[in-house]
Order: C-alpha cells, then sequence, then structure tokens
C-alpha cells in the first residue's frame, strides 16, 4: 500500500519535471537555431543537451520500479549525490584559484595570447562563483536536505524533486562556468550568470524552497530546530537578493547581453546590497546552520545556549542586510547611506560573535575530543575564523580603515580568511562527518589523513591572509605616499612590482589548500569505497509500521 | 520572557514571515530613497550618452572582466584626485546599465583614462601589455584587432537602452550601425553625420586598420571617451545642490 502510494507520487512529480525539460528543450532549441552570436549558441546546446540527458535518466529510474530507496526512513541518495559534487566542484574551483593567483605572480608564462579564454578577467568570475555557488551551494543543499530530515524526523519532501534541484543545480554551475570562459556575464560581482540562466536557477530556487519548507511542514517534532531557521533564512533572503538584483532587459531573447534596469549609483547600492549580503546569508547563515548541527552532534554535546541563538539569530539577519554600502566608502554614493552601512557593520560585529560563542561554547565538558578527533577540530578552528574574520570586517568598514584598504589585497586576504578558514573548514568538517553515516562505514578511512588535510590547510590559510595584509596595506600606503617635495612618492606600476613576491607566497598558500582538499577527496573515497561491513545507525531505521513514503 | 518565540519555532509560516520582514527593513530603507531624493545625483555639463561604437567597447569591458582588476570611481582624497584627477560624480555613470564602478585596483583606477594616452599606446599596450608596462601583471587581449564587431546589431542595443531612460533620439537609433562605421573611419561618408548626432565624440581610426571595425577600435573608443566629458568649469562642488 505504502509503496503503491510512493509510486503513484513519483510519477506525479516525474510528469512536472518532464514538462519543464520539454519546454526548456524547446527554448534552447529554439534559441540556439537563431542565436545572435556563437557564445549564446553553445550555451543554448549544452542546455539542450542536459535537458535531453534530464529526460533519458527520468525515463530510465522511472521504468527500474520505485526511485526512492527505502530501506532508510530518510532520502539519503540526493544527500550523496550533494556531497560527491561538493567534492567535485571544490577541487575544480580551488584548482582555478591557485591558477589565476599564479597568473599575477607569473604574468609571463601563464597567459597565453592565442587563449583569451584563459585571461585572468575570465577565470576570475570562474573561481568565485565556483568556490561560492558551486562548492559552497552543493554542500548548503547537501547539508541541509541531511539536516532537515533529521531535525524534524521526517522523510524528505516531494518525491522527485529535490533530484530535480540537485541535477538543475548542477546545469546552472556548468552553464556559469563554461558561460564565463565563452565571455558570457553580466558584469556583476558574484552576480555574473546571464539573465536566461537567472532564471533557470530562480526555478531550482523554488523548488529548494518547497522541498525544504515541505519536509519541515512533515515534521514530528513540535518545534523547528534552529539549524533550520538559519537554513530557512538562506533560502528566502537568497531569492529575494537574486531577483531584485538581477533584473535586467535582454538585447535579444536568442542572445545572451542584457542591460540591467538600474544604472550608476543605483545600481551600485543594488548590486553591493547583493554583494554583501551573498557573504551575510549564502557564506554566513547557511554555514552557521552546519555549525547548529554538526559541531553538537560531532562533539555529543547540546548547543551552549538556546537564548543566545534567538538573539543572534534574529539579530544578525536585521543587521546583515544593512552593511552593503560599506563596499561604496568615499564613492559617488550620498554620504548618509555610507554612514548608515558602516554603522550597521560595526553593530554587526556583536551577533556575528554571538553565533561564534554559541559554537565554541558548545565544546563545554568535551574539549579533549579536539586532540582525539581532528574532523571536530577542523569544525572548532572553522568557528575561531568566523570569529576573527567577523571582527576584521567592521574594523575595515569604518571609513578611516576602509581609505586605505579599499581596492587593495587587503581584501582579498579578508575574504580568503573568511571563505578558506569558515565556509572551508566548516564544510570539510560536514563532509567528513557525512560520508561514514551516509555510506553506512563505522568511521573515516583514515583520520591521520584528516589531520594532514588539517595542517597543509591551515598553513596554507596562514601564508594567503597574512601575505595579503603586508600586500594590501602596502598598496593602500604606497599609493597615499607623499615625498618631501610634496609630490606622489610612487608612480602605480611600482605598487603592482612590490606586490609580486606576496602574490608568489599567495599562490604557495592556495596550492597548500589544494593539496589539502586532495588529500580529503582521496579519504572520502576510500570512506565510501570501503568493503567492511555496512554500519547501520539505528535512527536511519524505517520507523517500525510508519509507511515513510506515503504522504 | 523567551516563551513568545515559540511561535515562530512551532509555526513554519511564521517563521518565514518573520524572515522576510525583518530582511527587508535595511534594503528599503537603504536603497528605495535613492530613486526619489534628487539631489542623489548631481546636475552637470557634458555627460552624454555612449555613442554605439563605445557601446560596443563597452560591452567587451565587461565581457573580459576588466572589472576585475580596475576600478572607474576616483575616491575624494588628496592622492587619488592627484593621481588620477577630478572625484568621480554619481551623474557620470547615470547611463552605466550596469555600473562598472569595480572594487580591486589590481591595476590602476580607469574613470579618467580617456585621453591620458594615444591610441598606438592603448593599441600596443593592449595587445602586449609588457612591451610598454614591463611591471604589468594584465593579460594580454591581441585578440582584439582580429575579432570583428557585429555593428548590425547595435540599433538593438540603443532600443533597450532608451527602454531604460537613456536619452537616445529617433535618429541615433535609426543610424546605429552606420555611426558604429563611421567612428571608426574619419574617410566614412558617414563620418560628418555622425559628428551632428554625437557631438564631440572622437572619430579615428582607433586600431590602425580602416577596413574593419573590430573590437580593438571599439574598445579604445570606450576608454579613451572615460571621465572626459564633464566639464568641470561649471560644476561647482561647494554649491548647496552638490552637498550630498
Amino acid at each position: 500500500m505504502a509503496e503503491l502510494q510512493g509510486r503513484k507520487e513519483d510519477r506525479l512529480d516525474a510528469w512536472a519535471i518532464g514538462l519543464i525539460l520539454v519546454l526548456g528543450a524547446y527554448y534552447a532549441v529554439w534559441a540556439g537555431a537563431n542565436a545572435t552570436d556563437r557564445a549564446f549558441a553553445i550555451q543554448m546546446w549544452t542546455a539542450l543537451a542536459a535537458f535531453v540527458a534530464g529526460g533519458v535518466m527520468l525515463v530510465y529510474f522511472l521504468g527500474r520500479g520505485p526511485v526512492l530507496d527505502q530501506s532508510s526512513r530518510y532520502e539519503n541518495g540526493v544527500i550523496k549525490a550533494g556531497v560527491a559534487a561538493s567534492m567535485f566542484w571544490g577541487l575544480a574551483g580551488f584548482l582555478v584559484g591557485v591558477v589565476i593567483a599564479a597568473q599575477l605572480a607569473f604574468p609571463n608564462f601563464l597567459y597565453f595570447e592565442e587563449w583569451g579564454w584563459t585571461n585572468f578577467g575570465r577565470l576570475r568570475p570562474l573561481h568565485t562563483s565556483a568556490v561560492i555557488f558551486a562548492f559552497g551551494g552543493n554542500v548548503l543543499i547537501a547539508t541541509s536536505f541531511y539536516v532537515v530530515q533529521r531535525t524534524c524526523r521526517a522523510r524528505l519532501a516531494g518525491g522527485l524533486w529535490p533530484w530535480f534541484v540537485f541535477w538543475g543545480y548542477q546545469l546552472v554551475i556548468v552553464m556559469a562556468g563554461t558561460g564565463y570562459l565563452l565571455g558570457i556575464t553580466q558584469g556583476r560581482e558574484y552576480a555574473e550568470l546571464p539573465w536566461y540562466t537567472d532564471i533557470w536557477l530562480t526555478l531550482v530556487w523554488v523548488a529548494y524552497l518547497l522541498v525544504f519548507l515541505g519536509t519541515i511542514w512533515k515534521r514530528q517534532e513540535k518545534h523547528i530546530y534552529v539549524a533550520n531557521w538559519f537554513y530557512l533564512a538562506f533560502i528566502v533572503t537568497i531569492a529575494i537578493l537574486h531577483l531584485i538584483n538581477n533584473m535586467a532587459i535582454p538585447v535579444s531573447f536568442a542572445g545572451w547581453f542584457s542591460y540591467s534596469l538600474f544604472s550608476g549609483v543605483q545600481d551600485a547600492l543594488t548590486q553591493w546590497w547583493y554583494g554583501h549580503n551573498a557573504v551575510g546569508f549564502f557564506l554566513t547563515a547557511g554555514f552557521l546552520g552546519i555549525m547548529y548541527y554538526f559541531i553538537p552532534k560531532q562533539a555529543d554535546r547540546p548547543v551552549y545556549s538556546y537564548r543566545l541563538s534567538i538573539i543572534h539569530f534574529w539579530a544578525l539577519i536585521f543587521l546583515y542586510i544593512w552593511a552593503g554600502p560599506h563596499h561604496l566608502h568615499y564613492t559617488a554614493l550620498p554620504q548618509w547611506a555610507q554612514t548608515l552601512g558602516a554603522t550597521f557593520s560595526v553593530m554587526l560585529w556583536m551577533p556575528s560573535w554571538g553565533g561564534m560563542i554559541n559554537g565554541l561554547m558548545t565544546l563545554s565538558g568535551a574539549w579533549d575530543k579536539l586532540r582525539t578527533d581532528p574532523v571536530l577540530r577542523m569544525l572548532v578552528v572553522s568557528v575561531a575564523f568566523y570569529g576573527m574574520s567577523t571582527f576584521e570586517g567592521p574594523v575595515m568598514s569604518i571609513r578611516a580603515v576602509n581609505s586605505l584598504s579599499h581596492y587593495t589585497d587587503w581584501t582579498i586576504g579578508h575574504v580568503h580568511s573568511g571563505a578558506l578558514g569558515w565556509v572551508g573548514f566548516v564544510s570539510f568538517g560536514a563532509l567528513y562527518c557525512l560520508t561514514p553515516w551516509l555510506w553506512k562505514k563505522k568511521r573515516l578511512f583514515s583520520n591521520a589523513l584528516v589531520e594532514w588535510h588539517f595542517w597543509l590547510s591551515t598553513i596554507g590559510i596562514v601564508l594567503y591572509i597574512t601575505s595579503m595584509w603586508v600586500a594590501g596595506i602596502m598598496q593602500g600606503l604606497m599609493w597615499r605616499a607623499y615625498n618631501d617635495f610634496g609630490f606622489l612618492e610612487y608612480s602605480f606600476v611600482e605598487s603592482v612590482e612590490a606586490m609580486n613576491p606576496y602574490y608568489i607566497i599567495r599562490a604557495l598558500g592556495g596550492l597548500l589548500f589544494l593539496l589539502g582538499a586532495l588529500i580529503m577527496a582521496y579519504n572520502l573515497w576510500r570512506t565510501a569505497t570501503d568493503k567492511a561491513p555496512a554500519h547501520v545507525r539505528a535512527a536511519d531505521l524505517p520507523a517500525a509500521g510508519a509507511p515513510v513514503a506515503a504522504e | 520572557m523567551w516563551s513568545f518565540h515559540k511561535w515562530f519555532e512551532r509555526h513554519s509560516l511564521i517563521l518565514l514571515i518573520g524572515i522576510l520582514v525583518v530582511v527587508s527593513i535595511g534594503g528599503l530603507v537603504q536603497i528605495t530613497p535613492l530613486f526619489f531624493i534628487e539631489s542623489t545625483i548631481e546636475r552637470v555639463e557634458g555627460v552624454r550618452p555612449y555613442t554605439p561604437l563605445e557601446l560596443a567597447g563597452r560591452q567587451i569591458y565587461i565581457r573580459e572582466g576588466c572589472y576585475t582588476c580596475h576600478s572607474q570611481m576616483v575616491r575624494p582624497l588628496r592622492d587619488e584626485v592627484e593621481r588620477y584627477g577630478h572625484y568621480s560624480l554619481a551623474a557620470e555613470s547615470m547611463y552605466d546599465h550596469p555600473f562598472q564602478w569595480g572594487s580591486k585596483r589590481t591595476g590602476p583606477d580607469l574613470a579618467r583614462v580617456g585621453g591620458r594616452y594615444s591610441d598606438e599606446w592603448h593599441r600596443a599596450h593592449l595587445e602586449d601589455p609588457r612591451s610598454v608596462v614591463p611591471e604589468s601583471v594584465m593579460p594580454p587581449y591581441a585578440f582584439l584587432s582580429r575579432a570583428e564587431v557585429d555593428t548590425a546589431r547595435m540599433g538593438d542595443h540603443l532600443r533597450v537602452n532608451r527602454m531604460l531612460r537613456v536619452p537616445y533620439t529617433d535618429e541615433q537609433l535609426a543610424n546605429a550601425a552606420a555611426d558604429a562605421r563611421a567612428q571608426a573611419n574619419p574617410l566614412d561618408a558617414g563620418a560628418y553625420e555622425f559628428e551632428l548626432r554625437y557631438p564631440g565624440a572622437a572619430v579615428r581610426d582607433f586600431d590602425g586598420d580602416p577596413r574593419r571595425v573590430t573590437e580593438m577600435d571599439a574598445l579604445i573608443a570606450y576608454l579613451q571617451m572615460l571621465g572626459a566629458g564633464v566639464d568641470f568649469d561649471t560644476y561647482q562642488a561647494q554649491a548647496p545642490e552638490n552637498q550630498r
């Protein structure tokens, strides 16, 4: 009975998803055939191939019988795929990062006159999008699907829709990445996706929100767990930011170029409202959701303070939205907006550290585990990096500091202390936890390799951020230095020349970080393919007598 | 005191609405006034819409990700004003969809690069940056000299800009393709009419190849007009309407 209902539900989803695929393929054929330029045509044929592949997958899996695995009370397949995708895109994104860092260090060797698509300007959005949206996004989707099921004691809602979210999101990544190499971009930092990929992402994101909410609606717990507040705030706010910042009019429905609805100063503030809150909600709120599940779980301790989590949740999401204008200090943005932005940025320090304290203090009574459990250590160090970069951020948002730091590599260093230290490490920690849990293994293949990963990456981060501090402050000071005669002391290019040793150290730091991630990928691979008998966790077994798929 | 929070924790829709309200406030307070407060954009002489060729150049600037290393925003700081020129005004980017203020100066600011170097310098620098600036870390863009601009579509581009309230005239719309060709070739039959439609715009063979309109033509035409528009003799920074 349960199975019959489950299959019926699957079929309905399959029809809807099939319809989306057919409509998408229809548009891709039309636009590809009428394309105004070659780059757009390539994008459309890529999309068409993806839609056809999606259709084949759909038919194949439906033909095989019940699609969804009934051996666990939770849906795990899509999360396994997310873990694999996270690792894959992470390696790709880190690799591109090392390449572009090396390009700035060795411009004579790493630019190829005939290959314009390998230039820094095209690879840099590829790097940022790959690490933020491909790596970070897959980690967020996978962990949120895992956490929401466990904390609601309910199976993932929506039948096949989680798979639509997963594969639809991979299509966004492929379209974005190949597009950047072809020169397709909106010229808005971290919102470089062209209009048609934006529309597709909107569709995928709405499906994501509904799957997440739908699972919460099915919950067998009275309360919604704190991690889910953060995930929900992340999903909803990113949707708003995405929709408003990407409003544009395409020149042709069969071409990639579009003009943004706003211009100049209004466009600038809209973009940095988006840009800063991509940090605030994608890279912070979402990953705090990870922190609130995985640290208590791995430390086997309850969250330190329930009240602190309430206060810092609401304060964080309220204050973050205001902080965007600190990216526009001393620009043509009216000063009242700059002042508001700086004020709220400084206030933001408090809820940020509220989160840090709540994460760290969860270790109360379990600090000894840091010596024996390298995965827990990774999670805890990520929170320490979070605390450090959320202190540095407010400092840099003060106008006097910003006049020195803005436009320099200090900003790049600041971003990476958050991105490598906080987002990177908390993601690695979560993936190290998830792999044995999902593949039903007793433990990771090797804790020693986790140690290697931890130390290589930590040394890499330290090299990265210290070299960028020195480089950035030096740049800022050189630009404003005057000689005894009252003339500017340095020409611009002298500041470029002075960067060279630091760019080399930075590239080395990035290389160590990449090396650590490669060790991790090997470790996860060996864990997942380990031949040891399955280690089943009691909480994952189908609840007795409860027809899990029927709803 | 904390029991009220159970409403948010037990009802996902109340939680959702709470989040929506809380995250909307900041953006509404900061962004919407910029569209209504008149002093947000200064009134100045000399800012004009881009010519079709410059607009095509701007498209290449965006496509190649120049904004990842170059800002277009001179801040009102002593060293910046002496290094780059008058600090940037909001009015100077009011026709920029999207804005390209940038956030990083791996290379120098370009807000006022127009007219600073010769076309030949730009060409040599874009084709092989280290041939003129040995310490540069910029990638080479020699392929721009080989790629032609699709001038036929420039009319569509101008039309979309006019929908966004960039004041192009009907005549400018109708002649966009011809104007793009004429601006890159002073001997072109349409060069005179182009100058009538875009007074003050430079008509030159930017890339040294008069037979074709290349992407190099377009990009140099764009770079050469950056920041050169505003007549700062008529702009009074201390006037009350310009105090923001």
